[in-house]
């Protein structure tokens, strides 16, 4: 942010503290995240940085944590149990909520106002009025402590997620390209192949995305109605917080932390090109 | 566009434009509507069923009615000035044999212990003699145990006969019903759901107005960088709200903790006595920390957006006509970014009054949440009715704040990232 030329020197001043302001609340925001990474390398069993890691000490840093993390059967399996719900549930949230933001979209939908806010309702009654619920009824009609009844769960945790973004992209969407590629002659089914899902891809893949990481990031529903056989990699997160706190537990934050980094650049990729897509910048 | 009554503009094949119009439009219509069913339908089973079986089960009242079937008819008509007479007592003894039988006294006796201390206790060892127990029942119930010899057990028979009840709700918010009728707070050392409430609304505040001294600076300073330099900074707010809420909470107990990061540094440059060490976790603080932390993207990210709409020229403007820098700010700037304030202020505190995860781990005692009497009610008491009452009066508190959200703002108006 470019100070004016005309500015007082209180208003430097004033330039600097606010900068220092902002300074501070990133630090606040990035701070916990870059604490992490280093001890998870801890040699001891510890929380916290020991001597040898203050002095960079290379016996103070190990890589036990990770080797307990690969070697152990019960985390093994709760990656595995999280990536079967996570992708089952992506896949039917995906489809579904795409289908129906086309419909969302078009100029016709009647009562979209109501029909919008109950689609987003997952997204805002809190998680563990939705576990219960989930538990009551799930129970009910034999759903509960399955895998089916996971997943039926995340998808409709993820469906807002989708339902948003594919909306928003099909808003930007300009149907006057449609009848420009009808009138250069096209026929319908390569219109769509060719000008319509390059389009829209870009935002179906970030609400795919969304969903994914809602599925795998979720710990309420999955502790109130999944079985010891569904036990997901948040649920042994949790569990280890709760009961024998180790750094196995720091090094799985670490490398959860590296995957939310590589879905940031996928998104922001996707919302690039999807921008040069459009025209909306030179890019 | 003149358009002569006697001949009406029609389609080629001589169909009035109207009607053609009006046939297109409903098709299109039910097209977009069938497009949305789907979805509509699994969310009304996979989501909406549940959230009504849940609002059921906490009204829902059918133990005393299905296990004491007997006692209930025998008791029809009594006026409740005296003890019954002996046919509701013989009938309670052959209701309370048969249950014995079939094992099944367990939901009854949870039931009426929730409502006056002591049932679970009298109910089962009634149960356990009763298939000696000889008439005159009404002497033989009251010498094994001298609760049935009470106006008031038999009241809340009588009572609770009843196929619905409010009690879960009373009892969500610490209160109960006497053994009149009349609506009474319980004793002092059982109340902890209205503190609890109180406690999440007013630590959500606190959450929410800490989100904003915190985001309105910076989404400030995001929304006046050139796009370059604000794209970077913009991913240190977008990366913690893609990281796991799980890790994002035991980052702050590796810092937070007595033995942690922060603590050590402390300790290290001689702020704290190393027996004197800050308890900033499993505390109010603890949650109010963590929680700041997790929900403050949330009300960066609307703020932003709201900001970047605001022409930069219009504080030059302000300036230019004799604003002073605070006043300019004040009486220009500001109010334009209320509608961003609104969106994000609203949107912190709907997730942090049902937020469980961070106090479960963080608060402690006293930082919880009444989302963390839910999971209790839920998993440890097993007082399912409680558990689904407490539920509903949140589910009510945010789903009037989603309608005032949507008022406001407009659900579709949400953006992501």
């Amino acid at each position: 942010m470019a100070i004016p030329s005309y500015a007082t020197r209180g208003e430097r001043i004033w330039h600097t503290i606010f900068l220092g302001i902002c300074g501070l609340v990133f630090l606040f925001l990035i701070g916990p995240l870059l604490v992490i990474i280093p001890l998870s390398f801890n040699a001891e069993p510890y929380f916290t940085f020991s001597k040898a890691m203050v002095t960079f000490d290379p016996a103070g840093y190990s890589l036990r944590w990770y080797q307990d993390f690969f070697t152990s059967s019960a985390w093994l399996n709760a990656i595995k149990n999280s990536f079967i719900i996570g992708i089952a549930s992506t896949l039917l949230a995906t489809v579904l909520g795409t289908v129906a933001a086309l419909g969302l979209s078009s100029r016709y939908m009647p009562a979209r106002g109501v029909i919008m806010a109950l689609l987003i309702s997952p997204m805002i009654v809190p998680l563990i009025i939705s576990a219960a619920a989930m538990f009551f009824f799930f129970s009910k009609v034999n759903l509960a402590q399955t895998y089916v009844g996971v997943i039926l769960a995340h998808t409709a945790l993820g469906i807002p997620f989708v339902v948003i973004t594919v909306t928003a992209t099909l808003s930007s969407f300009d149907t006057t390209l449609i009848r420009a590629a009808h009138s250069l002659g096209a026929n319908p089914t390569r219109t769509f192949f060719k000008v319509v899902l390059p389009l829209v891809t870009p935002g179906v893949v970030s609400g795919a995305l969304f969903a994914f990481i809602t599925s795998f990031d979720e710990v309420v529903v999955v502790l109130f109605i999944a079985g010891p056989e569904q036990r997901t990699m948040p649920i042994q997160m949790w569990s280890g917080i709760r009961e024998q706190i180790s750094p196995t537990i720091l090094a799985v934050a670490t490398m959860l932390v590296l995957l939310s980094m590589l879905l940031l650049t996928t998104l922001e990729f996707l919302r690039r090109r999807g921008e040069r897509l459009r025209g909306l910048s030179p890019g | 566009m003149s358009e002569s009554p006697a001949a009406p503009l029609t389609t080629a094949d001589g169909v009035p434009l109207k009607v053609s119009l009006r046939r297109t439009v409903r098709r299109s219509k039910i097209k977009a509507l069938l497009l949305v069913a789907p979805l509509l339908a699994f969310l009304f089973i996979a989501f909406l069923m549940p959230l009504f079986e849940m609002l059921w089960r906490s009204v829902d009242n059918p133990e005393v009615s299905t296990h004491l079937s007997r006692t209930v008819s025998a008791l029809e008509g009594w006026n409740g000035e005296s003890l019954p007479d002996e046919a509701a007592f013989a009938a309670l003894a052959e209701d309370l044999r048969e249950g014995q039988q079939e094992r099944n006294l367990g939901l009854l006796s949870s039931r009426l212990n929730y409502e006056k201390s002591g049932m679970r206790s009298t109910i089962s060892r009634t149960a356990r003699r009763v298939g000696t127990l000889e008439p005159p029942y009404r002497e033989s119930l009251i010498a094994v145990n001298d609760t049935w010899g009470e106006l008031d057990t038999w009241k809340l028979i009588q009572r609770e006969a009843s196929p619905y009840t409010m009690s879960y709700y009373l009892a969500a918010v610490d209160l109960q019903l006497s053994p009149d009728g009349d609506i009474v707070q319980v004793p002092e050392y059982m109340q902890i759901h209205a503190t609890l409430f109180w406690r999440t609304l007013w630590m959500s505040a606190v959450i929410t107005g800490l989100t904003l001294l915190l985001g309105f600076p910076v989404a400030f300073l995001l929304a006046s960088l050139p796009a370059r330099h604000s794209n970077l900074l913009m991913i240190l707010v977008l990366l913690p709200f893609w990281t796991s809420l799980l890790v994002r909470t035991t980052t702050w107990i590796a810092i937070l903790q007595s033995q942690g990061v922060l603590n050590d540094i402390m300790v290290f440059l001689g702020v704290v006595a190393d027996e004197a060490r800050w308890q900033m976790i499993h505390n109010k603080m603890g949650t109010i920390i963590a929680m700041t932390h997790i929900l403050l993207p949330f009300m960066i990210l609307p703020l932003y957006s709201v900001m970047k709409t605001i022409p930069p020229s219009y504080m030059r403007a302000a300036r230019s006509l004799g604003g002073k820098p605070f006043l300019s700010f004040r009486r220009v700037y500001f109010p334009l970014t209320i509608p961003g304030i609104a969106a994000g202020g609203i949107l912190v505190f709907i997730l942090s009054i049902g937020y469980y995860i961070t106090p479960a781990l963080v608060g402690g005692q006293s930082g919880r949440f009444i989302t963390n009497y839910i999971a209790y009610h839920m998993q440890t008491s097993l007082n399912w009715g409680l558990a689904a009452a407490i539920s509903s009066i949140l589910l009510f508190v945010v789903i009037i704040c989603y309608l005032v959200f949507n008022r406001l703002i407009g659900v579709d108006k949400v953006k992501l990232g």
